[in-house]
């Protein structure tokens, strides 16, 4: 049978409705009011785009949430999805002291989606773009959270930014991937049209390659940015693959994004294959869309899971199964539908996972779903820019702290260039690139904005990048003993 | 367990917790519910020729999420007629004859005050209290702290007030004065049997940004109130220990101002109470607060093997001495607890930049994960070379018991200032060098 709409109208929006619902003012200023003000506070350094936490959080209890969004936006220009779509707990709210002495952090993020709503609802502009312009003309290929950060950051350097983005909106995996029930599309869009006021020049539904070629790019522009994300999961490569009702996780995220929500087809019984936070978002958006079952199928153990616990425990709530230690061996079909898919267990034979022989079972599935994990862009990297260096996996090569590559003109960030983790990773990488850009046009190194809760650092440490990578992730917390002992 | 009753100059009371003269003294019916609740003692609402008050009449300071860390009012005294006051009090005696209670007075002439006096013992009223306090509305009408802030004026009413006065006669102070001693010498002078402290302290808590007219707000005006609650109680620690201090006082006392708990009361009783009065907390939460505060100082007061409220009364007085006899000798230094930080660098910033910069930033070698796991983030240190042992990192370290103030042996002799003046002069010793 083809897979249709599960829900009615009401229903599918009660269910994808904000997990974390904006704070009201009373509990905005009680959170507040729990935050220490920290000087040279951890919570800043465990922040990619390293906002000055403390300074956004006073000026919340003080009464002041458009300053906390001019301090927030200053230094990340996605800060309204940062706020919903950031796994926190393993950055400035997995950092923050208040932790360690009540054993429950301050909610750093829900007090940011607090500040940067109250002046998008109010459509306060809180930035500002320099009157005099340098003249140059950067393009960025890619309207995702890296080329959004890159756009921004040079038009406030006074640079003129021109976005190319092939989808018919921009914002990426922002506007078409995340979970809906984080954050509807909407509040990517509203950034995308911030932005837009700050006077970056979008040209969507624009793809560079076939639209338009990167010599002609090379051509007109001083420098180019990329930041063209990762593309879908590789096929699996076994029998009934072609079917209907077997996609893309993204597809179907994507579908959700983009229609009404009770008109997205859904099945009754959904497999996604794959172990990652891509996998889950989608089992968790297939029960809240109505499937009875949907159940994640990972090849390895729940431990090997790359998926945050923290997401894992919201599918486990949402009632989503979990299958380990098994392989698809094929998707089973009739009259041209999906039916079921044929498992097996998994065992390693020469350090590569196998299907052990006899092992094979059958679940019933009507909606397949693959997420085992987004492919890198090496291809249309190598026929865009023959001369660019990539790394094994296919990553950009580039320099972390200006973007540059190998290419003097070129610069790049976010998911292509740094294999795939978060959109706060991808803003962070765009904005360093715009200075990265901006020093080789012009020579200047720019400082970040004034944090008022670090004046007087000695060692005037840079912010942001104290600490690249998560943190309260126990495996890394032995290996830090480890380091320390 | 330890004996709770008191006795102020002849006043009985089964324990010292007393209401208060003010809103939660008004009416009969609220003597009846604080006597239910617990309360030793009621200061019944100060009674007087009757006013009007107007509408909007407290404000507060919130700090935070606090509310009312800070009280003020703008309210006068009872706007009840004196006839409903008296016939009142009667009844309520009548049913706790064992309770304190205590008329509170506010009149002009000598010929209203034996007329008040007069009435209020008629009524049963175990003693007065003499509202020279009151920081606005009745001193325009030359009553209140226009009184209170006047030695010799206070010393002539309350010379009256005793001219007639055969139950025990307490005068209130206002703290709205230079030395709270004065006024409480002129009280002695004159004859009154104990003395009580404070009434509200002169305040504007807070001006409406949008209006430009303080709070409370009537009608685009504002007047300046009386501050009271948590707030205001050091201020009325000090001015109790100074009388309970002073030779010239030497009466029995009933301390006032911010008590909230059993704590606030010892600290009180310590400082030389024998009854405490609350006001503000009990228009915060209610009667109710009496259980934990009876409860909390007879433990206490078992804990340290006292037999009774006397047994505390006035026992950390003489500890608080002149400037001059502290030993310049003392020293003690900050010492941080690593197991406890957590790494806010609080201690670090306000010693840095509102201190004598002793505390470093260091690596945090062999401190586990470091505070705020942070790999690598540096932790401070105290430098004991520069530590002059202020206490501010240990005031403002959110953890308790992280950083605690290590007393360090100097192995020098105790020196006072005037000891140090003394040894100057005789040419005992040279001058100590200044701080660089
Ligand atoms: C399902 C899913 C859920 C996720 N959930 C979270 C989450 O909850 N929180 C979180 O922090 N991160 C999450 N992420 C990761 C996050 O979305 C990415 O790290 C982030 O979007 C990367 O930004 P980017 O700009 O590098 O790439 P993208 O967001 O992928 O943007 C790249 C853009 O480039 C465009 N593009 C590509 N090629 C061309 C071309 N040739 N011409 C023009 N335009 C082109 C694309 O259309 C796209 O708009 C999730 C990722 C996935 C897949
Ligand atoms: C609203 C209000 C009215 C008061 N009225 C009187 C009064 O009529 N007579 C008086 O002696 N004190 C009056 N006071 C002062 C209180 O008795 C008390 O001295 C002061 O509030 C400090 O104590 P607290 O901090 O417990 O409130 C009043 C206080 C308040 C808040
Ligand atoms: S670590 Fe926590 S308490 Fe400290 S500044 Fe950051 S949010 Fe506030
Ligand atoms: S006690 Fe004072 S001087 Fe010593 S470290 Fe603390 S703040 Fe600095
Ligand atoms: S104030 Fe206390 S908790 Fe904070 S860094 Fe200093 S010692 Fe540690």
């Amino acid at each position: 049978m083809p897979i249709s709409p599960q829900l009615g109208q009401d229903a599918a929006a009660a269910n994808m409705a904000d997990i974390k619902p904006r704070y009201t003012p009373q509990e905005a200023l009680i959170e507040a009011n729990r935050c220490l003000f920290c000087f040279d506070a951890p919570c800043i350094q465990a922040c990619p785009t390293g906002i000055d936490i403390p300074s956004f959080i006073k000026k919340i209890a003080t009464g002041n949430p458009t300053g906390a969004a001019r301090t927030i936006l200053s230094a990340n220009i996605l800060g309204a999805s940062c706020a919903r779509v950031c796994p926190t707990s393993v950055l400035c709210e997995g950092a923050c002291v208040v932790l360690d002495r009540e054993g429950d952090p301050v909610k750093i993020g829900r007090l940011q989606r607090y500040a940067t709503d109250h002046v998008a609802e109010r459509k306060v502009s809180v930035l500002k773009t320099p009157a005099k312009k340098t003249g140059r003309r950067i393009a960025i290929i890619g309207g995702g959270p890296a080329g959004l950060g890159c756009a921004a950051e040079l038009t406030q350097l006074g640079h003129s930014a021109v976005v190319f983005e092939k989808q018919p909106q921009a914002g990426g995996l922002n506007t078409y991937g995340i979970a809906y029930y984080k954050m509807p599309p909407q509040v990517s869009l509203e950034e995308v049209a911030m932005i837009r006021q700050l006077g970056v020049e979008f040209r969507c539904g624009i793809e560079v390659g076939k639209d338009i070629a990167v010599a002609q790019l090379e051509k007109e522009f001083d420098a180019v940015f990329i930041g063209i994300g990762l593309a879908g999961s590789p096929r699996l490569g076994i029998a009934g693959e072609e079917l209907p009702e077997v996609m893309q996780a993204l597809d179907f995220i994507a579908q959700i994004h983009t229609r009404p929500l009770h008109e997205v087809p859904v099945g009754r019984r959904v497999a996604v294959i794959g172990g990652g936070n891509t996998a889950i978002d989608a089992v968790t958006q297939a029960r809240r869309l109505g499937a009875q079952d949907a159940a994640i199928v990972y090849r390895r153990a729940q431990a090997d899971m790359s998926a945050y616990d923290f997401e894992q425990e919201l599918a486990k709530r949402d009632g989503a199964r979990f299958l380990f230690n098994v392989v698809p061996v094929e998707i089973l079909g009739s009259d041209g539908h999906v039916t079921g898919l044929k498992l097996a267990r998994a065992e390693k034979v020469g350090g590569k996972l196998k299907p052990v022989p006899g092992t094979e079972f059958v679940e019933p599935f009507d909606m397949i779903l693959k997420a085992i994990g987004e492919q890198k862009q090496a291809g249309w990297l190598k026929q865009m820019f023959p001369a660019l260096e990539l790394d094994a996996r296919g990553v950009v090569v580039r320099d972390v702290d200006t973007g540059q590559t190998n290419l003097p003109k070129v610069f790049a960030g976010g998911d292509c260039a740094n294999g795939g983790r978060e959109v706060v990773n991808a803003v962070a990488e765009g904005k360093k690139a715009a200075r990265g850009i901006h020093a080789f046009l012009d020579g200047h190194k720019v400082s970040g904005p004034v944090q008022p809760s670090r004046l007087g650092v000695k060692d005037g440490a840079p912010v942001g990048s104290g600490f690249d990578r998560p943190i309260r992730v126990p495996e890394l917390e032995k290996e830090y003993f480890a380091q320390v002992k | 367990m330890a004996d709770l009753s008191i006795n102020l100059a002849g006043i009985k009371s089964p324990n010292p917790f007393w209401v208060a003269s003010g809103p939660p003294a008004n009416t009969a019916y609220q003597a009846h519910r604080a006597f239910d609740a617990g309360w030793g003692g009621v200061v019944w609402k100060t009674i007087g020729d009757p006013i009007v008050n107007v509408s909007s009449r407290y404000s507060s300071l919130n700090l935070g999420t606090r509310r009312m860390v800070g009280f003020n009012n703008i309210e006068l005294i009872s706007d009840r007629s004196p006839e409903t006051n008296f016939r009142e009090i009667a009844e309520v005696k009548k049913r706790w004859p064992d309770h304190a209670l205590i008329a509170s007075l506010m009149v002009d002439t000598r010929e209203r005050w034996h007329e008040f006096v007069k009435r209020s013992e008629d009524a049963g009223a175990d003693g007065i209290e003499l509202n020279f306090g009151c920081p606005h509305g009745m001193c325009e009408r030359g009553m209140g702290s226009a009184v209170g802030q006047q030695p010799e004026v206070a010393e002539k009413i309350v010379g009256w007030v005793m001219e007639a006065a055969k139950i025990p006669v307490i005068t209130k102070l206002t703290p709205n004065i230079t030395d709270v001693t004065f006024a409480a010498r002129a009280a002695r002078k004159a004859g009154s049997n104990a003395i009580s402290l404070i009434n509200t302290i002169n305040s504007i808590t807070q001006v409406n940004l949008d209006t430009f007219c303080p709070e409370p707000f009537v009608a685009g005006l504002s007047s300046h109130g009386g501050y009271c609650g948590p707030a205001v109680k050091p201020i009325a620690l000090n001015m109790v220990q100074s009388c309970a201090a002073d030779p010239q006082v030497r009466l029995p006392i009933s301390g006032i101002g911010g008590i909230a708990s059993w704590r606030d009361a010892a600290e009180f009783i310590a400082l030389g109470s024998t009854s405490v009065q609350v006001c503000t907390a009990i228009m915060h939460y209610g009667f109710r607060i009496v259980e934990d505060m009876a409860e909390g100082l007879s433990d206490y007061l078992d804990s340290k093997g006292m037999k009774s409220v006397n047994d505390l009364i006035g026992r950390a007085v003489p500890t608080l001495q002149k400037w001059e006899s502290l030993d310049l000798h003392y020293k003690r230094i900050a010492s941080i607890d690593y197991e406890k930080c957590i790494g806010c660098n609080l201690c670090y910033i306000a010693c840095e930049d509102g201190a004598h910069q002793a505390i470093a930033l260091v690596p945090p070698n062999g401190h586990g994960l470091g505070p705020g796991r942070v790999p690598g983030k540096p932790i401070p240190e105290i430098k004991d070379q520069e530590c002059v042992g202020c206490n501010l990192c240990s005031l403002v370290c959110p953890v308790d018991q992280c950083i605690t103030m290590v007393s360090v042996d100097t192995k020098r002799e105790k020196m006072s200032w005037s000891d140090y003046q003394r040894k100057l002069a005789q040419g005992e010793i040279e001058p100590i060098p200044a701080h660089p």
